[in-house]
This record gives C-alpha cells, structure tokens and sequence, in this order.
C-alpha cells in the first residue's frame, strides 16, 4: 500500500485511493463542494486543492490518485492562496442573501467562506440571475444560489436511478434542471436538500419556518416503512418541525425516504387530545376516568373470548406488549397484528424477517422479488438493490405488476404461475438462481396478504431451499414488510392463540369487545354492528370514526418506543416532544387501564416494561444488534407450496404517498399524491 | 452578456412543434453512423444524431434547428435518458435550439476578422437584413446572424459563415452580393471571393518563383 505524507503525518492508504481520503485519513479536512463520498467524483468545485511536492501547480484532491512517497501539504500558503481563489471565483454569482436563506446556519458554502472567503468583493459586475425551477412539490429551488457541483444531477442518476437532472448551457449561462419543466419522479428527492452544498436546493414545506439553532435535535428511528431508517428529529417549541437522516451504514446509508421526511405536518392535523365516549349515538369529549369507565362497563361479563384486540402498523413493541398481557390478564388470546391479513407463519423468525439484511444485498448476486415493489414499499431498500445492481452483474426478475424500480429487472409474470414455473425448472431465471452463489429473494406483502398467502409463502421457501438460498452462510429468504412496526408485534407473538380469533374471525360480531391500538388500514365496516370498539391510537383516522371510546396515544415522535424493521434489526426511538392535549404514551394509557379494570399490569415504568419485553422475547435484548445468520434447517413455513391460486399478485402500496394515519392527515403528502398518483388520489377522496 | 448562446432554461417561451420523426433519408445516415460504434456505445452517436436531426429540420422546414421533441427523437433512439441529451444539445452553440432562419449568417469578429474589416461584413449585413441585435432573424425570415469566436480560417479573414459553408476575403460589397444571391435563391461558390485558391497568396505565388519542375520523361 503507497505511503502518503500529508502534512508530515505519514499514512498508508490503499492503492487507488485519492489524495483527499489520504488526507482524511490523516485527520486533515479538506474543504470541498462537489465531492461526496458517495457519488461519482466530478472534481468541478477545485475548493479541494493541496499543494502535491512536485507538482507544478496545486492539484484537485479528490479526483488526484496517491502515489508511494507522495508529499502533500493542506495547509501550505499555496493551498491558502489557490482556495481563496477558488473562493472569490465560486462568490462572483453567489448572491448576498445568506439573511433569508433556508441553507443559512448549515450551508457548507457559508462556513467555508469563513475561512477562505475575502472581506469583500472585488466585482463591480451584476451577478447572474437564474430562473428557478419547479421540481414538484418537496423541493424549493432558488437557482442563483447554484454553484454548479452538480451533486443532485449525480444523485439523481446513480442513487435515486432517475435520470431527470442535468446541466444545460455553459458557461455563464449553465444551468441545472429539467430542461422540460417537471417534479422530480423519486421517493429519494428530499435527499437533494441535504447534498446541496448551498441553499439552492432546500425544503419547500420547511421554507422560511426556522433556523437550525432554534432547533432541538433528538435521534430517532423511522416507522413510516419497515426499513427502520435513522432519523435526526428536529422540534421547536413541542412541534416537529423537520425530520433529517442520520448515517446508519447497515440500513440507510445517510439517505432518507420522502414519505418519512415530509409527512410530518400530519403529526399537527387531525390529532386525538383528548378522550371521547360514545353516549346515545353521539361521540362526547370525556375525561380519561369517564373513558375508562365506560369500557369497564362493557367488560363486565364479558368473557375472555369475547374480547379481541388488533395492533396498527405504527405501533411501538411496549405498547404491543402492553395490550397483549392485558388481554392476557382479561383471558382473551383473539389477537391479530396482521390488518392486512397477510398469512405470516411466526413459527420461526427467518419466515417472517428480512434474512439477508439490508446491507447483505450488496453480497448476492442474483434477486427474485415476489410480489413486491421494493421502490414503493421501502425506497431505501430499493436504492440498496439498485446500489448493488451498479456495481455490476446482479440480474433482478420480478414477479407481480411491472413497474419501474430505477434498475433493470425482468418481469417474469405476474402470478403464482411463474413461481410454478421457477419451481419446476421450465422458467429460464430459474437457473440463474441455481447457478448463482448467493442468490435472494424477496416476498412482499402483496405475495402473501391473499387467500394463498400460506401457500406462496411456502412455494418461496421452498424455491430458496431448491436453489441454494438456504445454506449455513447464507440466507437469501426475505420477507418484506411495510409496516413499522409489524415484525415488532410478530415477535412478541400478538398473534392468535390456540384456538384463537385471527382478525377476520373477530369481524362481524366474532368479539363484543374489540381493543383497535392505532389500527386503521383494514375496512371498518366488517366490525358487526353491536361490537364495542377501543380505538387507542394519535389520529382521527379510519379506526376512530368507528370507535365507542377513544383514547387518545402518541404517534412515534412522541414516546419513547422499541421497533423492530423488516431485517428483525431492535432499534429504539425516542421521545422528541409531548403527544397534543390530553393525550398520552400508550404504554402508560394501558397500565391506567388495567388498574380501572381491576387487573393491573405488572409494570410501572418504561425499564420495567422492556424488562418484560426481553423475557417475552430475548431478540429485544440486542438492540441495534443484527447478527447475520445461516439457515441449516430447510423445513419451511406451513402451507403447501402447490395449492397456488392464480390471481396476479398486487402491490400492498398502491399509493406511496398516503400509507398510514400521519401521511394521511399531511397536506404535503396529499399534494405529492395528487402529483404523481393522481387516479389513486382522486378515489380516496 | 453573451446574447448569442441559447437561454439553458428554454423550451417554454418557444414554438415547438408537438411531433418529430426521423425521416427515410437520416434513417440512412443514423444507420452508417451507429455502426461505427461498438455495441453498448451508441451514446457516442449522440453528436452527429443531433446533426442529423438538425439537417432534417432544414430539408422539412427551411430552419435547421433542433426542437425538443428531436432531442427526445434522438434520446429515445440512442436509449440514453433524454436530459443528457438535452445537455449534450444546448452545450453546443451550433445547434440551434431556438428556429433560425433559412440561411445563418455566422459572423467571425475575433481580432484577426476584426482587424481585416469584419465592422464591414456585420454593418453589411446589418443593413441588409435590417437585424438591430445578434441571434435575431430578418423579418423575411431568410436570415439569422449570430456573432462566432474564431473560425479558425484567419488567413482568409474575415470570414463569413453561412450554414455550413465559409465565404473568405469578405468586405462590404462582396458582403451585399453575397446576401442578394441568397436572397434570389442561387448558391454562390463558397471559399475565397477573391479568387484565391485556398489560402495561397493574392495574384499567384509570390515565393519559390524561380523553382522549375521538369517534366517526368
């Protein structure tokens, strides 16, 4: 490996490697516009410049490849001389107007100017003006402010896979944009916010609301989808005002979906704050005692059969818990996790996670993706493939509706045949799978949330276990999940017991009582008429409109909660501001609820409660831990791989934009789907 | 400010026409063209695709320009995202993006035209056409002028350029001339309008006079 000199620090980098991670290495920083690590290098900004000893003029750091015995200075009066250059050049255009820009306080143009920039400005000239440019309803573009490092354009090319962003014109006249006017078609796009350097680029919802030092700054974890990403929540005052990702190499990378960026004025709109009890027909504004009350009322004489209860796909693995031992303790075991109905066999755990984990895509080498699509279901995941498919050889087949995921996929059919076709050997893709040596596939919801789901399911595994998916180092059967908090719910079991009532058994009068924790996705009609309904959950949503009496909970900004992603990944959230009114964290709505109804839970705080979650499952012990495992025994989940209906799958998203109660309520995200899924906003409405 | 380079952001303040395909004769060059790049490679034919479509414009319409809806014609043949070759299109000053007129006056006024009269030609043709700015069209819609750098044929300065060919040695009246016959239709002979061949000296070689080559026997 060459050693490199960098300011008399001397390093050893591998061979390759450019003179600015040299330099990184070495603990120098090296200011830069253009470059991002992980991007293409375009070495257009020239701030990066060092002196290179031998070199006849300073060189570009990040497109310069070391050489052994290389000397470099950071810190040099020529370094200093040519990056003020290359400063007062980048100004000349910059205009003035730090004062009302978004970027401002955060703006990487901004600080760097602190240290190279001159006092002044020695140009009389006008600066240039740039018309700005709509892309769609996320992105506020101020294009003046544009220093041309053309990072979104290689974002949106090799991360995002939507070659939509170029630079048109040269020279003093170069432009970025569309060239034709129209909103970016990404789920990533909010992500062009955090690489532009400058304030060309910044939110257009969080336009001119605040100033990053007003802001409170909590590590969080996302539940908008199952990849579980890490986000920075940002709150002023009680209010969520911005959600940014954080790095987290093994899900997200530093990248972040729109959905969990910007669905966040949700949290302010149609909120629960206060208990609501249903008397004579007419839902009243109650207090919790009165809330409390009523449904001891209804409980009494019930039985424990009667009673049902149904976890949302938001919910927290404590407030899960929570209702699963007060149904425990009122001797129901009707309980269901699954709104959509989805045939999950909880037997083993690799049936129902994602196996091969996030990162582990970057290692296979051949994909089959069942009834899913990835780009819609888990962007993130989505770019992970596409990451992987870039570096070359990794053929993707698809089976379902053909969609455009940003990378090349073939679409083998769009029904249970083609998996028949797979199994037995007559599909071509099938020999693919066999002859590639870490082959995965994926199974999305859409796949097993249908009549045959047990069925699909086992086939899935049962093509894993014939083509090598299955081996001691290698797992390549994933589930896909959507919903945050799902695989939470699964592994704690909230799942009907033996003998038990699975959701569909407790529609239409299966329960007299039935416990709705955040549930909204399924149709409230099938409730028969004279079930009593809880509805405990943060939004005036579906399960509301329905409900006797409504508890109002917090939605995940606003307590402090465990969720488990797709992968099986423990991962915990944090409280980041108080729910609105009367509401209150779920756990703590539950433990009230048990001493009203006379059979108290036995934990009162928050260490007490997880104390019982990892009794109740030892996964929750791990947290942020996801060992990487095998699989040795092939037996598969329940369901006989032959009896394959015929019906085409269907994606479980239909409509990114509005998947749960907070995207719902956020008039962002209406606007997004009106934009871009315009026949599916018009009929939700 | 450069008047002369194509606004990046166009596209919405122009005509375009709502339709572009190629035709049998660009066919026939798109396939020579394409064959000279391997397989995988065919963005390369990006350039002299938006040539193609270019020309086709001037055979169909009389305005050799390239509308959107060619870029996208060419993007969508090459397989490439159609914003690289929107970039690749309004990069180059020599395709148009804007209409231009059926002839396009391209007026060379770097030192060495500027120091041979090129004032002259651009007053000439000014007075003409009656065009006040640069990339502007005469109201007959027969000329457009646009002011270039260098053309790189100084010794024949100054130069003007007309669509795809050089008139050399122009001044004032040469200028005027030459403008009557485009206007009438003709094609005048494109090179020197002084009678010289190529760029040897005015009246016949004025070296190497006493050399004298003897027949082969």
């Amino acid at each position: 490996m060459p050693k490199v000199t960098v300011d008399g620090i001397t390093v050893e980098v591998p061979a390759g490697s450019t003179v600015l991670q040299a330099a990184e290495l070495a603990g120098r920083e090296i200011p830069r516009f253009c470059y991002h690590e992980r991007l293409s290098i375009a070495g257009n900004c020239r701030m990066c410049l060092v002196e290179v000893e031998k070199a006849p003029k300073p060189v570009a750091s990040c497109a310069f490849p070391v050489a052994d015995n290389m000397v470099v200075f950071t810190d040099s009066p020529m370094t200093r001389q040519a990056r003020r250059g290359v400063m007062e050049f980048l100004l000349i255009n910059h205009p003035l107007d730090c004062p009302i820009c978004d970027q401002g306080g955060e703006c990487d143009l901004q600080d760097q100017a602190v240290g190279y920039g001159r006092d002044h400005s020695r140009y009389a000239e006008n600066k240039r003006a740039v018309k700005d440019k709509n892309l769609g309803p996320l992105v506020k573009t101020v294009m003046t402010r544009c220093i041309q490092c053309t990072r979104c354009i290689r974002f949106a090319t090799e991360i995002a896979g939507v070659p939509e962003l170029g630079a048109t014109a040269r020279g003093e006249n170069m432009e970025v944009g569309t060239y034709v006017e129209h909103a970016l078609t990404s789920e990533l796009s909010g992500n062009l916010i955090d690489i532009c350097p400058v304030g060309a680029l910044t939110s257009k919802p969080y336009a001119f609301v605040t100033r990053p030092w007003e802001l409170t700054k909590t590590d969080s974890i996302d539940v908008m989808d199952a990849v579980g990403a890490a986000i920075r929540i940002d709150t002023r005052g009680g209010e969520v005002l911005r959600v940014l990702p954080r790095i987290n190499e093994d899900v997200n990378e530093e990248w972040l979906a729109d959905k969990s960026r910007f669905a966040i004025d949700g949290l302010k709109r149609r909120r629960l704050d206060s208990p609501w009890v249903r008397r004579d027909g007419q839902m009243r504004k109650a207090t919790w005692p009165e809330a409390f009350a009523a449904i001891a009322a209804r409980l009494r004489g019930l039985t424990g059969e009667r009673i049902g209860a149904i976890a949302g796909d938001m919910v927290d693995a404590e407030s899960t818990m929570a209702l699963k031992d007060l149904m425990g303790l009122l001797g129901s075991i009707n309980l269901d996790c699954r709104q959509d109905g989805a045939r999950i066999d909880a037997a083993r755990r690799d049936f129902y996670t994602f196996n091969t984990s996030i990162a582990g895509i970057e290692e296979a080498d051949a994909l089959l993706i069942v009834g899913s699509n990835p780009r819609r279901e888990a962007p993130l995941l989505n770019a992970r493939i596409r990451k992987r498919q870039v570096a070359g050889r990794f053929p993707v087949a698809a089976i379902g509706a053909a969609a455009d995921l940003t990378y090349d996929a073939t679409w083998i059919g769009d029904g249970p045949s083609a998996l028949t076709g797979l199994l037995d050997g007559s599909q071509d893709f099938a020999s693919v799978l066999r002859d590639a040596k870490r082959p995965m596939v994926i199974v999305g919801q859409g796949a097993i949330a249908r009549p045959d789901g047990a069925a699909i399911l086992a086939a899935c595994w049962k093509l894993a276990a014939q083509t090598g998916m299955l081996a001691p180092e290698w797992h390549g059967f994933n589930v896909l999940h959507t919903a945050g908090g799902r695989v939470g719910a699964l592994d704690l079991g909230f799942l009907p017991g033996p003998n038990g009532k699975n959701l569909d058994a407790m529609m239409g009068g299966g329960v007299d009582l039935l416990w709705l924790l955040a549930a909204d996705e399924f149709d409230m009609s099938r409730i028969g008429d004279d079930t009593f309904v809880v509805y405990q959950g943060h939004h005036g949503d579906a399960g509301a409109a329905r409900a006797d009496v409504i508890l109002p909970g917090a939605a995940y900004p606003e307590k402090h909660g465990t969720y488990v992603n797709t992968e099986g990944r423990v991962q915990r959230g944090s409280f980041a501001t108080f729910p609105p009114g009367d509401a209150r964290e779920d756990w703590k709505i539950l433990r009230a609820a048990s001493a009203v109804l006379g059979k108290p839970l036995p934990y009162d705080t928050l260490e007490a409660l997880r104390a019982r979650l990892e009794g109740a499952n030892p996964v929750f012990a791990r947290i942020n831990q996801l060992p990487r495992f095998g699989c040795s025994d092939h037996s598969g989940p329940a369901g006989d791989p032959a009896a394959l209906g015929e019906a085409a799958f269907v994606s479980c998203v239909p409509n990114y934009y509005q998947t749960d109660p907070i995207s719902r309520a956020s008039a962002t995200m209406a606007k997004c789907a009106a934009l871009y899924q315009p026949s599916l906003a018009a009929a939700a409405e | 400010m450069a008047e002369n380079i194509g606004d990046g952001s166009t596209g919405e303040n122009i005509a375009q026409p709502a339709h572009f395909a190629f035709d049998d004769e660009s066919n026939a060059e798109i396939e020579k063209i394409l064959a000279k790049y391997p397989a995988g490679k065919q963005a390369s034919g990006s350039l002299p695709l938006l040539y193609v479509a270019q020309r086709q414009m001037g055979r169909q319409t009389g305005s050799a320009w390239v509308p959107r809806v060619a870029m996208d014609a060419v993007a969508h043949r090459l397989g490439m995202p159609p914003i690289r070759v929107y970039e690749v299109a309004t990069f180059y000053l020599m395709f148009n993006t804007t209409p231009i007129g059926r002839y396009h006056l391209q007026l060379c006024t770097t030192t060495p035209c500027w120091l041979r009269g090129s004032d002259d030609v651009v007053a000439a043709c000014r007075k003409f056409t009656g065009i006040k700015g640069w990339h502007e069209t005469s109201a007959d819609g027969l000329f457009t002028m646009t002011e270039v750098e260098c053309l790189g044929a100084c010794v024949n300065a100054p130069i003007l350029q007309v669509n795809d060919d050089f008139y050399e040695d122009m001044d004032a009246a040469r200028t005027g001339e030459l403008l009557d016959a485009l206007k009438r239709g003709e094609a005048p002979k494109p090179g020197s309008m002084i009678g010289r061949m190529t760029s040897a000296p005015e009246g016949g070689p004025n070296t190497l006079t006493t050399l004298h080559f003897q027949t082969a026997e």
